[in-house]
């Protein structure tokens, strides 16, 4: 009897799910199936649960959505001399690319991908336990084949936009990235939400990186008020490897973050950066795991956050050093600055190592303005609010530079001076 | 420039000024000095605009303002200039952005336009010679990793940018060798003029051989029990404070 009900379909996720149309891209079979088995017995994660104990998800688990399986979509591949390559997305299909692509790169939406191409989509995402990389998986509507081949240094950023447009919006997507031996690419993330509201944008990342290869990711999350977003990285690097990515997170109601990099490698080197700046109600979440497994890498996470209004800010970052990851450098912070006395960051950073010959450092700080700074400046004859501005840019600052495009660098520097009026 | 009467002031409960008198004219160097605990460093607090003290009592008057009604920011912005006891460390903010915006916030106050890029590059220069501070500080972020003379040599190399009317240096010379100490003395008699006015709060008479005052007060539980000229200084240094304490018991 008891098992009966344990296999039953939480009443929950079924009703979740029952608006979905099921993907129509050539997903290897048995990942729809096993996507499909973890959706028919399991229920939304509680707090109860180590992995969100400090974010719940019933607002998402309410949302009554809708998503297309962007079969209808139109996409036009446009050629231009621009240094950069543009692909637009809307609602989770792709609508543009445009841009000459150098020889060596392939970028294409997986509707048009064959099932050889894709043989290998999904195996770096783990779906036991994973409702929201299930749901990404069965009814998934886009996604970017990118694919890097070997010796191709590609000079110009990948630019992803996305756009949610219209109101109970499911936008699945998925990046699925191959950078093959000694070569480079750069994206740049960009979350925009120009008229959505009570939307879910829910994002699945696949990256490999090659032997002697360098991937740099820079993300901006700036959905408006009243939208969801999560977002799942999976990152597998090969040896001598570098892999960089920076998470920008300043908008949305609620953005959860896992980013998961497994060092497989010897020699590899690894950046995380983060910054995220909050008001009002909002709730970001960076879940981060480093996964040392071989010998003679460097890792390195920074996390920078403003908290204001009733904001929340939740950071757990894991570094695992493996036996056989001699020699590994590992470290990690996290910074807070709290705003308002309403305003709360759950911080744990943390460390399993297994090794014996290895320098890791973590740490985790969260305090307040300091009044002191702040009347010092003053007495300068600076304003509170120029003080403050000052402040807070020399925090974040260190952060925010870690960003490789100076283009996304502009437009986050445009967004901040707007958010806390400072134009 | 500033006339203070009967000036009370008090932190978490506690009375530390107890009804202080002081008038400061332009062109004058006024001393204020006084055993620990005297309320040295309050006055100095106070007229610079901290907000944990309360003022129960008294007036400022600073060039026909009240001081106390304006904002710290107003007050540095009509003129007034503390140089700190403990110049604070701020990481990530350089002294060359954070004194480029005091400029400018200062000269929007007084309805003129911003400094221009070229002026205040070569104001900086020059400012940065007197007190003998490499150009290479300008760029470092305030006061961060530097040794305690260096900081106090910054505090006066802001006076110098900032031009004020008047300026209250708070034991300056606290933590400085001599060379040091005879560097931030030459920057702040350079910066003497009969338009400004400079109160300097010591401890010790040694910074008064290198700032020679025209007054020397001694301010001893919360008030100014005894004002005279430059000896008055080589004579508390000779025969301590005691005397004095003596002298009021006696009252």
């Amino acid at each position: 009897m008891n098992m009966d009900t344990h296999q039953l379909q939480s009443e929950k996720v079924a009703s979740f799910i029952s608006n979905l149309q099921t993907t129509s891209i050539q997903f290897p079979k048995e990942r729809i199936e096993l996507a499909e088995k973890v959706l028919s017995q399991i229920e939304f994660p509680t707090s109860r649960s180590e992995a969100w104990k400090y974010t719940r998800v019933a607002k998402i688990a309410n949302l009554t959505l809708v998503n297309g399986n962007g079969t209808t979509s139109n996409l036009q591949y446009t050629h231009s001399a621009q240094g950069s390559i543009e692909i637009t997305i809307e609602n989770g299909v792709v609508t543009t690319i445009t841009g000459d692509l150098p020889v060596g790169l392939t970028i294409k939406s997986m509707h048009d991908c064959s099932a050889f191409e894709l043989k290998e989509l999904g195996q770096l995402v783990p779906l036991e336990n994973e409702i929201f990389s299930s749901i990404n998986t069965l009814y998934l509507q886009d996604g970017l084949f990118i694919h890097v081949a070997a010796n191709c240094i590609v000079e110009k950023s990948i630019e992803v936009t996305h756009h949610i447009l219209g109101a109970n919006q499911l936008a699945n997507f998925r990046n699925f990235i191959i950078v093959e031996k000694n070569s480079k690419a750069s994206l740049v993330y960009n979350y925009i939400e120009t008229e959505g509201t009570a939307s879910f944008v829910n994002v699945v990342n696949e990256v490999m990186v090659g032997e002697n290869s360098s991937v740099y990711i820079d993300k901006l999350q700036n959905e408006t008020d009243g939208n969801f977003h999560i977002e799942t990285d999976q990152i597998l690097q090969n040896k001598n490897s570098n892999f960089t990515i920076n998470t920008i997170t300043l908008g949305g109601s609620f953005v959860r973050n896992n980013l998961s990099i497994a060092v497989a490698g010897t020699n590899c080197e690894t950046h995380l950066n983060g910054a995220y700046v909050l008001e009002d109600q909002q709730h970001v979440d960076n879940h981060t795991t480093v996964d040392h497994q071989m010998a003679h890498c460097v890792s390195n996470e920074l996390y920078k956050g403003i908290i204001g209004d009733k904001a929340t800010a939740v950071f757990n970052g894991k570094v695992f050093v493996r036996k056989d990851a001699q020699k590994v450098n590992a470290y990690q912070s996290n910074a807070n600055i709290l705003l308002s006395d309403n305003a709360t960051v759950n911080s744990k950073p943390e460390l399993e190592i297994y090794a014996d010959d290895v320098k890791c450092s973590h740490g985790s700080t969260t305090g307040q303005m300091d009044e002191q700074a702040i009347f010092y400046l003053r007495a300068r004859g600076l304003s509170e609010k120029s003080a403050k501005q000052l402040l807070v840019g020399a925090f974040i600052g260190d952060a925010l530079e870690k960003i490789s495009s100076e283009k996304l660098k502009t437009e986050i520097n445009t967004i901040l001076l707007k958010k806390f009026g400072w134009e | 420039m500033i006339k203070i009467e009967n000036l009370h002031a008090s932190i978490d409960g506690k009375e530390i000024l107890k009804g202080l008198n002081l008038e400061v004219n332009a062109g004058e160097v006024h001393a204020i000095m006084g055993p620990n605990g005297a309320g040295k460093s309050t006055l100095a607090s106070v007229l610079a605009g901290r907000e944990e003290y309360e003022i129960s009592e008294g007036t400022v008057e600073f060039n026909g303002k009240d001081l106390l009604e304006l904002a710290t920011e107003d007050r540095a912005r009509e003129g007034l200039f503390l140089a700190f006891q403990y110049p604070i460390e701020i990481p990530g903010v350089s002294n060359v952005n954070f004194l480029k915006t005091a400029i400018n916030e200062i000269r929007e106050y007084h309805g003129e336009a911003s400094i221009s890029a070229k002026d205040f590059l070569s104001l900086v220069k020059e400012k940065s010679k007197l007190v003998e501070l490499d150009a290479a500080f300008l760029s470092r972020a305030i006061n961060e990793g530097f040794s305690g003379g260096e900081k106090k040599r910054n505090e006066i190399f802001q006076m110098a940018v900032l031009n004020p009317k008047l300026a209250i240096l708070d034991e300056t010379d606290s933590g400085l060798d001599i060379d040091a100490l005879r560097i931030v003395a030459h920057g702040v008699n350079k910066l003497r003029s009969a338009e400004n006015a400079t109160i300097v709060i010591t401890h010790y008479q040694r910074l008064l051989d290198y700032i020679v005052p025209d007054f020397v007060h001694v301010l001893f539980d919360g008030k100014i029990v005894k004002s005279g000229t430059k000896e008055l200084a080589l004579e508390l240094e000779e025969k301590g404070y005691d005397w004095i304490k003596e002298e009021i018991g006696a009252i």
